[in-house]
């Protein structure tokens, strides 16, 4: 029992955690932008394996680390319009539409991957983003395995956070976005474009979600394999109800969310003899079932979440 | 743009409207062809003979599309009361769990006995894995989308877990697999020298009784009722929340019914691939028949067909059978939008 | 008695400085409906123009037209003498339109502020002036007295206080031309005279106002001229000096109106009663404190009171929807114990819900399918209590159709296509025709034109003669004036004593609404 304890006290435990959180923060940023702008986006898993895939592809045929990320950015953002012209253009179910999208999504990523690459008996790999050496900051004891000896991409990830909390609370367009996911007649009437901005906002979501399944074939592993994303994409969207739509909460949500993954491969070893492995494997999907649970009563939804736009709409 | 709703929609156009959205995901898709270097035509002709071309194909096809009417209709009952249940996979595996348990010599009866019961402890089971995403939703308002999702995550597992470990058959030569359905159970073969079953009788029966149980009677009209409008259900004093268990049931009960299938009729034991995703193709097979039970059979046929005639297709050129994969979500995408031209015109300002 | 509907030269003459708003000739179809018939009206600086019109006449098309939420068929618009350009919401925020809309544009979950700020900033500007903003929203709202606090979350405000916010939201983005849609509509008679007293205010610096609305009395006294709508075109353009109610009305709706005679029966046993009830919503707002009330037979009793003060509770109390915390509820005598909306319809409640979009219809079945709503399980429709009998429904709903004149295509059509004065027709059918002892219609005419408001009106009364006791809840002050025997004002869940009609004013409910509910008419307030 003090073994389990004592696996909080391992630097690779936290580093691990910090691994673990990114692709998650990516992810759930993003959801969380689609949803405060008013719109489900269940498209998120298959988009997550959209961003794995093409990313990694692109730094497999030769090109640079960065431009990879941003290739996969842009390919998101181009299913976050597809999304957007069905949900918010033509009003149509944003449930269906959103696994209409992860299908797609999914579907094309494979087929292309498959495509590209014939089986072969070896995956094959590429030379993922490095761990930055800080100097000093990254040979100080235990905090410099935890905090500095991130990739780039980690950093990415973190900062993202004050960012889109600036943006969101402290600019006219974040305004605009959380309006339109709270009242869109109200930003009809001072004369500003929903669709333009809902169909931004979806766009801007999926871009991210799309770098965060990029995070995962080109920092955390090197290499795409099929079923890769393993649900992320569901439990991000778990998170974002989690952290009750606010950027901060969401951070933290995934840090929590990736402690405790963390945590159940470690014990996993240790403890792996007396309960059966896949027991630990279904505590992330069942904790992210308890968060929604736990922010059930108190969720203060967008309240056009959901509600389509129709123009001129006036009862 | 403005749509603005038609006055009345002609019966030939809620025909159309699937077929319309298949013939566009069909040319969609046809890109992912050209790519692959291969004729658009004579990809296309190998697809339709692998999947209707023969005896053999159309037996395959209608062996593949048992599972999908059940997994149709649980899709289709659900999203007709807009409870939006995505678990289908994991309640027909829950079905198939309970095959297992009762199928492999717990109860050793006569087939006319043992087959009925497997299918009562399949639906049961899928039923059950839905009451507690139902529980969630009806009391503590959680959505049921990302509940029934990842509740299909943790299902898996706990199979993975049973076929690796105590239910894993000793003389499968180290496959994981399940002991075999004794022969009292097995789904008897509707075609010989084939794989097809009793369970497509299943599944036709199971549509016909969906259809009319929304159609004729109040449960029905209380499904309806309360995926139209629940506010106005409620002040009608349609009870709400019981609705809703009802349909959860009845969905579950269904996908449960397809595990049933495919462990005692098409493959005779459990193994750990069992549904390459008949659950999630369900939403797809329901989505083209608008959510109709009786078109749902259709459907389902149509796309068992696009998976059967993918398969053969690309073992005779050099087309990956995810195409097929493509063909489907294009379709589910394709018909939101053909559907909805059922009943909006469009109007350029 | 004619009215003087030529257009004045001297009354223009007399005005000062060129006009501020000028339609000329706008026109606008949707499919087969001419909503907007080659309107032209003007407006000048520093007046007020009341736009009179029933429901579906034509205003708000005319206004959506104006902001640009859609374009016009044909015509123009011009502002201070510019052409404004067609279809740009933008264009006309900047031109100096400013609109309080009928149903507010706030979102609740944010503050006054970031409500009223939103979109005086371009989109792509670096940061929010939240500082600067903040200043100029409250030094506009010393000027012109509407005091509000920009920090608090609109979800806190009442209802009074959010108009407040919408009017102060088209002034910060500098409107020299303010548009009213029904803002009454939900203020108590104190509250108007506050906003019209802001008017004038407004007024008084130059702006100029557009007022609509379908309330006689409050045209007649706030407005400078009155343009009337009927059918989409413009009907008649005359001073407000120089017209009285009937003329208007007769304009508004194209020939002499005809009210429903009401006549004062004697009353018979209470039919429904509460005593004492108090029910507990978990949001003190909306709670039920000690009500006593009773119904009877042969009358028409009447529940005043502006939205939010418990009448949605009563409401859903009466409906069976919701059980007293406290009290007791009779029927005919005897106490109810039994709460749901099948044991109150199986007793013989009538219930007309308000809203009926939301609460009344299920959109996509069809007619006969939504006539279906109140007789779940009860034969003969019903074989066994549990299949539907497809042929004796359609019969029902055929009788139903040609009794109560719900105009439809056929009674397959989906129930969504009903115009609004037909879908309450619905609502009425499927409930009255089982000769109800208690009939609960809360809003029963809101949306609709004249024609269905006396239809409903007519079918409540004939309720009434037949015997049964009617509860209506409104927040028309007129109808509950012209309709009921005796009436009740509901304030933060409390209710007063039931007072006669014929012995209250409008002022002396007003009072009532905004909190003394113990005011005796007649009494001057101390």
């Amino acid at each position: 029992m003090m073994d389990l304890l004592d696996v909080f006290a391992t630097a690779g435990f936290w580093a691990a955690t910090v691994r673990i959180a990114c692709p998650l923060i990516f992810a759930t940023l993003g959801e969380l932008i689609c949803e405060r702008a008013g719109v489900l986006n269940l498209g998120i898993e298959g988009i997550m394996t959209l961003g794995a895939m093409t990313g990694w592809m692109w730094v497999y045929q030769g090109g640079d680390l960065w431009t990879g990320v941003v290739f996969a950015a842009l390919c998101g953002a181009m299913f976050g319009l597809l999304h957007a012209v069905f949900t918010v253009h033509l009003g149509l179910s944003q449930h269906v539409t959103g696994i209409g999208i992860t299908m797609l999504a999914s579907a094309l990523s494979y087929y292309t991957f498959r495509m590209l690459l014939p089986e072969s008996s070896t995956p094959p790999k590429i030379v993922p983003f490095q761990a930055l050496d800080l100097g000093w900051l990254s040979s100080m004891p235990f905090l410099g395995e935890v905090l500095f000896r991130q990739t780039a991409m980690s950093w990415l990830a973190f900062a993202c956070v004050p960012v889109i909390v600036l943006v969101l609370y402290r600019t006219p367009l974040g305004l605009a976005v959380r309006m339109a996911g709270e009242n869109p007649v109200a930003v009809e009437a001072q004369g500003i474009n929903v669709f333009a901005v809902r169909t931004g906002a979806v766009m801007a979501g999926s871009a991210l979600m799309a770098v965060g399944g990029a995070y995962l074939t080109m920092s955390a592993f090197d290499a795409f394999y099929f079923g890769m994303v393993n649900g992320r994409g569901w439990i991000c969207v778990a998170l974002v109800i989690f952290a009750s739509w606010r950027p901060g909460k969401a951070l933290l949500g995934a840090l929590l969310f990736a402690a405790l993954d963390a945590f159940q491969v470690r014990a996993q070893q240790q403890v792996g003899a007396f309960i059966p492995y896949q027991v630990f494997l279904m505590l992330p999907y069942v904790l992210s079932i308890a968060a929604m649970v736990v922010m059930a009563r108190k969720a203060r939804y967008p309240k056009a979440l959901l509600v389509p736009f129709r123009r001129g709409d006036r009862v | 743009m403005r749509l603005e709703p038609r006055e009345h929609t002609p019966l030939w156009l809620i025909v159309t409207a699937p077929l319309a959205a298949v013939a566009v995901s069909l040319l969609l898709t046809s890109t992912l062809v050209l790519w692959a270097g291969e004729p658009v035509t004579t990809a296309y002709a190998l697809l339709f003979k692998g999947a209707f071309g023969s005896r053999f194909a159309l037996t395959e096809t209608l062996a593949r599309a048992t599972p999908l009417i059940l997994t149709g209709l649980a899709a289709a009952v659900a999203f007709r009361a807009k409870f939006w249940n995505i678990g289908a996979e994991g309640q027909l595996y829950c079905g198939a769990l309970a095959t297992t348990w009762l199928g492999t010599g717990m109860l050793e009866a006569h087939p006319a006995v043992l087959i009925p019961a497997l299918f009562v402890a399949g639906a049961l089971a899928g039923g059950i894995a839905l009451l507690v995403p139902v529980f969630l939703k009806v009391r503590l308002r959680v959505d049921e989308v990302v509940t029934t999702l990842l509740l299909n995550f943790v299902i898996l597992l706990l199979v993975n877990y049973l076929v690796e470990g105590p239910w894993k058959d000793p003389m499968s030569l180290g496959w994981p697999q399940a002991a075999p359905i004794i022969d009292e159970g097995v789904l008897p073969r509707l075609v010989e020298r084939s794989r097809l079953h009793l369970g497509l009788v299943v599944g036709v029966v199971a549509a016909l009784a969906v259809w009319l149980t929304l159609r004729y009677t109040v449960w029905g009209y209380e499904i309806r009722a309360v995926g139209q409008n629940p506010e106005a259900a409620a002040f009608a004093g349609i009870g709400v929340g019981a609705t809703v268990l009802r349909v959860a049931l009845i969905s579950g009960g269904l996908a449960g019914m397809a595990g049933v299938t495919e462990v005692a009729g098409l493959k005779g034991y459990l193994t750990l691939d069992l549904s390459p995703g008949f659950g999630y193709a369900g939403i797809a097979v329901a989505m083209l028949a608008a959510l109709h039970p009786l078109g749902v059979v259709l459907s389902a046929v149509f796309l068992a067909g696009i998976y059967v005639g993918a398969d053969s297709m690309s073992r005779a050129v050099n087309i990956p059978n995810y195409i097929a994969d493509v063909i489907v979500a294009c379709s589910v995408l394709s018909v939101l939008v053909s559907l909805m031209l059922v009943q909006f015109k469009v109007r350029l300002r | 008695m004619s009215v003087n509907t030529s257009f004045s030269a001297d009354a223009r003459a007399s005005r000062a400085g060129a006009p501020v708003l000028e339609v000329r000739g706008v026109s606008k179809r949707f499919g087969a409906l001419l909503a907007n018939d080659d309107i032209s009206l003007t407006l000048y600086p520093g007046e007020v123009l009341a736009l009179l019109g029933e429901n579906g006449a034509g205003k708000t098309t005319l206004m959506n037209i104006l902001f640009g939420h859609y374009q016009a068929d044909a015509g123009s618009v011009r502002v201070d003498g510019q052409e404004l350009a067609a279809g740009h919401t933008r264009a006309a925020l900047d031109a100096g339109l400013g609109m309080v809309h009928q149903h507010f544009t706030l979102a609740d979950n944010l503050t006054v502020l970031d409500n009223v700020a939103l979109g005086s900033q371009p989109l792509l500007s670096w940061r929010s002036r939240h500082r600067e903003a903040r200043q100029r929203l409250l030094s506009l709202a010393t000027e012109f007295r509407l005091a509000v606090d920009p920090e608090r979350l609109v979800a806190d405000l009442s209802v009074g206080e959010r108009q407040r916010v919408e009017i102060l939201k088209a002034l910060f983005r500098g409107a020299r031309i303010l548009i009213l849609d029904e803002p009454t509509a939900v203020l108590t008679p104190q509250e108007s005279e506050h906003l019209f007293r802001t008017l004038r205010a407004l007024v008084q610096r130059g702006l100029s106002v557009v007022f609509i609305s379908h309330k006689m009395h409050e045209i007649l006294s706030v407005s400078d001229r009155v343009a009337v709508l009927r059918r989409g075109r413009l009907v008649g353009e005359v001073d407000t000096a120089r017209t009285d109610r009937n003329a208007l009305a007769e304009l508004m709706v194209g020939h002499a109106v005809t009210r429903p005679t009401v006549s004062h029966l004697e009353p018979g046993k209470p039919v429904i009663a509460l005593e004492g009830v108090g029910v507990d919503t978990g949001d003190g707002a909306t709670a039920l404190h000690d009500v006593t009330l009773a119904v009877r037979e042969r009358e028409i009793v009447g529940i005043a009171g502006v939205a939010g003060n418990g009448q949605g509770t009563l409401a859903r109390l009466l409906s069976g929807l919701a059980r007293p915390s406290s009290g007791t509820l009779l029927w005919r005598g005897e106490t109810i114990t039994r709460y749901s909306p099948r044991h109150f319809v199986a007793r013989g409640v009538a219930r007309i819900p308000e809203d009926r979009h939301a609460a009344g219809i299920f959109p996509e079945m069809s007619v006969w399918e939504n006539l279906l709503n109140e007789e779940l399980r009860r034969a003969p429709l019903w074989r066994a209590g549990h299949i539907i009998d497809r042929r004796a429904c359609r019969e029902h709903a055929r009788r139903l159709i040609e009794e109560f004149d719900i105009r439809c295509d056929s009674m397959d059509m989906a129930a969504r296509l009903l115009s609004g004065g037909n879908m309450q027709k619905l609502l009425l059918a499927r409930v009255l025709y089982r000769r109800p002892d208690f009939i609960l219609a809360n809003q029963p005419v809101r949306g609709l034109d004249e024609g269905a408001i006396a239809f409903v009106h007519e079918r409540l009364l004939a309720a009434k003669s037949r015997g049964a006791g009617v509860l209506l809840m409104s927040e028309d002050l007129d109808e509950i004036l012209t309709l009921c025997d005796r009436v009740i004002v509901m304030y933060h869940g409390r209710a007063s004593r039931a007072l006669e009609v014929a012995k209250v004013t409008a002022r002396d409910l007003g009072l009532m609404m905004s909190g003394d509910l113990d005011h005796v008419p007649g009494a001057v307030p101390a």
